[in-house]
């Protein structure tokens, strides 16, 4: 679990984080959102102890970040937005190296760093000098690096950044079958990085926090009314009066070729408008739900600052 | 101990796996065997001369006219050399971020900076003992004073160590490796030649410049005295260099 609460950090006069605070629960991945210059890759320092905040508290598993680093260090994996690699080794030399400060026990040496190569999918490169490989297995290594010491806590910087499409599909899908047992924390431009495979959002604009929560959370408090999208083999205007007739539906329009169907976020009426569909025998095409998807959630909540 | 140890091991993979070492030994090396070379020739020359002369032949001492002077010399090729060693030990790690990786793990700044100061000085051994190796013809064709070359390799790793702990401090400085080599390189000239405005100081300046210059506290040493005032500067500059890396690296991050 990661808790932070009224951090703050100056750069001289200049606030980076101010006054920010969030939750993430254990074993949850937690996507923290932001444009460029928001405050992200501070606020990932500040939690694994490479810089120190000017005020507020974070704790990482009970543990303080200012008082009790080194523990938070122990149980921190860290990938940086610029992946700290030792160019004149291999790949394997390098992950021994890691291992070593991480105060893996020689015992446990071997099997750790065998399994961080194996997870991240290193076995083609591990003998290779890290700088004969490409951009997309420099990332892995960086991923290597941070998951050779099994850390409870996983804070990572825009992990799927410089990857191919396959490679994103890769990582994502490991980031997610790390869920669980690691907390995760990852910071990313991509929104639909967060929707696949994201618990919750912090987004932070300008070092402030704009909202933070669960997805689902998010969205119906951002969003007053609910709606479905629907086509249908029979599109008359008799059935737009159909349609509001409908109790608790409140507005209908056409859209396209079908219809847009809302009502208030209070109570979920669709399927009161399946049986509707079915029963009058409408010849149902589509229907897909219009709640609030994450790009306009964060457009909302980046320019309108609604806070959570 | 073992994170000391660990920092260590890679700095050394790193001196030996890239050409940094091998050329900054084979240069000591060549450098210093040159000079060594010439001393000896010379010696031969006055030894030869004075064998005429048996009262000026009770007078050669290879120590004096050999060995002084080439402990001198190779502390001019140790104030070259120490900053291209120490330069990148620090500045490196900042320009290609990976001191990140140091910071966030669980290694506290002093075993980071003993780890980086024992891979310089195990290099500076190296150089040392390869050095040393020269003596063998002297000890096969003549009978030198074991005591005073000790002393005298002992000055040259206290100095040299006391080099790559200021080294490591300019390095800790900065993010480019040239301007840590060069504000090296300069400190270690300055303080070489510090005693040389001491002629025209007065009073408590003179001794001061006296005893901080690098020189006067080695010369004692190539002769065979041992005093432990000169090692007690030498331990204090270490002291001194790594100390103030060690703030350095800690107010940055505060900054």
């Amino acid at each position: 679990m990661i808790e932070v609460e009224h951090l703050t950090k100056k750069f001289g006069d200049l606030f980076a984080v101010r006054d920010l605070s969030f939750r993430v629960e254990k074993g949850k991945i937690w996507g923290l959102l932001g444009p460029n210059a928001a405050g992200k890759t501070t606020t990932m320092r500040i939690l694994t102890g490479y810089l120190p905040a000017t005020n507020g508290k974070a704790t990482v598993s009970g543990y303080d970040v200012f008082e009790q680093t080194n523990d938070v260090k122990k149980i921190t994996g860290y990938l940086p937005e610029v992946v700290p690699l030792y160019t004149e080794m291999t790949v394997e030399e390098y992950l021994k190296f890691v291992a070593d400060i991480k105060q893996i026990p020689p015992d446990k040496k071997k099997e750790a760093i065998g399994r961080s190569i194996e997870i991240s999918g290193l076995d083609l490169v591990k003998h290779r000098l890290i700088r004969n490989i490409s951009r997309g297995f420099k990332q892995r290594v960086g991923i290597a690096q941070a998951l050779i010491h099994d850390p409870q806590i996983l804070i990572l910087d825009e992990p799927t950044i410089g990857l191919d499409p396959a490679q994103i599909i890769e990582i994502r899908q490991l980031i997610s079958s790390l869920k669980g047992e690691h907390t995760i924390m990852l910071s990313t431009h991509i929104l639909a990085e967060v929707t696949q495979i994201c618990d919750g959002v912090v987004i932070i604009s300008d070092g402030q926090l704009k909202a933070s929560g669960s997805l689902e959370e998010l969205t119906s408090s951002l969003t007053e009314r609910d709606g479905v999208f629907i086509r249908l083999k029979k599109a008359g205007e008799e059935l737009m009066s159909l349609f509001s007739s409908i109790p608790g539906v409140e507005n209908v329009f056409r859209q396209d070729d079908g219809f847009k169907i809302e009502w208030g976020t209070d109570k979920d009426i669709r399927d009161v408008i399946t049986r509707y569909v079915v029963d009058n025998d409408l010849g149902l095409i589509e229907m897909k739900s219009l709640g609030m998807n994450i790009e306009d959630l964060y457009l909302k909540v980046i320019s309108g600052g609604t806070e959570q | 101990m073992n994170n000391i140890w660990a920092i260590c091991k890679r700095e050394i993979k790193t001196y030996f796996t890239s050409p940094i070492a091998y050329v900054a030994i084979t240069v000591f090396l060549i450098v210093t065997g040159f000079f060594f070379y010439t001393l000896i020739q010379w010696f031969n020359l006055q030894s030869m001369q004075m064998a005429r002369n048996p009262q000026y032949y009770q007078q050669l001492n290879i120590n004096q006219m050999v060995y002084a002077p080439l402990f001198h010399n190779i502390s001019i090729i140790l104030l070259f050399l120490v900053p291209i060693l120490t330069m990148r030990l620090f500045a490196e790690e900042k320009k290609s971020k990976t001191e990140e990786l140091l910071y966030t793990s669980p290694v506290s700044i002093s075993q980071i900076i003993l780890g980086k100061y024992f891979a310089s000085l195990l290099v500076l051994l190296v150089m040392l003992f390869l050095n040393s190796l020269l003596s063998v013809f002297v000890f096969a064709f003549g009978n030198p004073e074991v005591l005073p070359l000790l002393s005298g390799y002992l000055g040259l790793f206290l100095m040299g160590a006391a080099f790559m702990a200021l080294g490591i401090f300019f390095s800790s400085l900065t993010e480019n490796q040239i301007v840590a080599a060069s504000l090296g390189f300069g400190f270690f000239l300055l303080f070489f030649v510090l005693n040389w405005a001491s002629q025209f100081a007065g009073g408590i300046w003179r001794s001061v410049l006296n005893y901080l210059s690098f020189f006067q506290h080695f010369d004692d040493m190539t002769r065979g005295i041992l005093d432990t005032t000169d090692i007690v500067y030498y331990l204090s500059l270490i002291f001194f260099g790594l100390f103030l890396t060690h703030s350095v690296i800690q107010s940055r991050r505060w900054r």
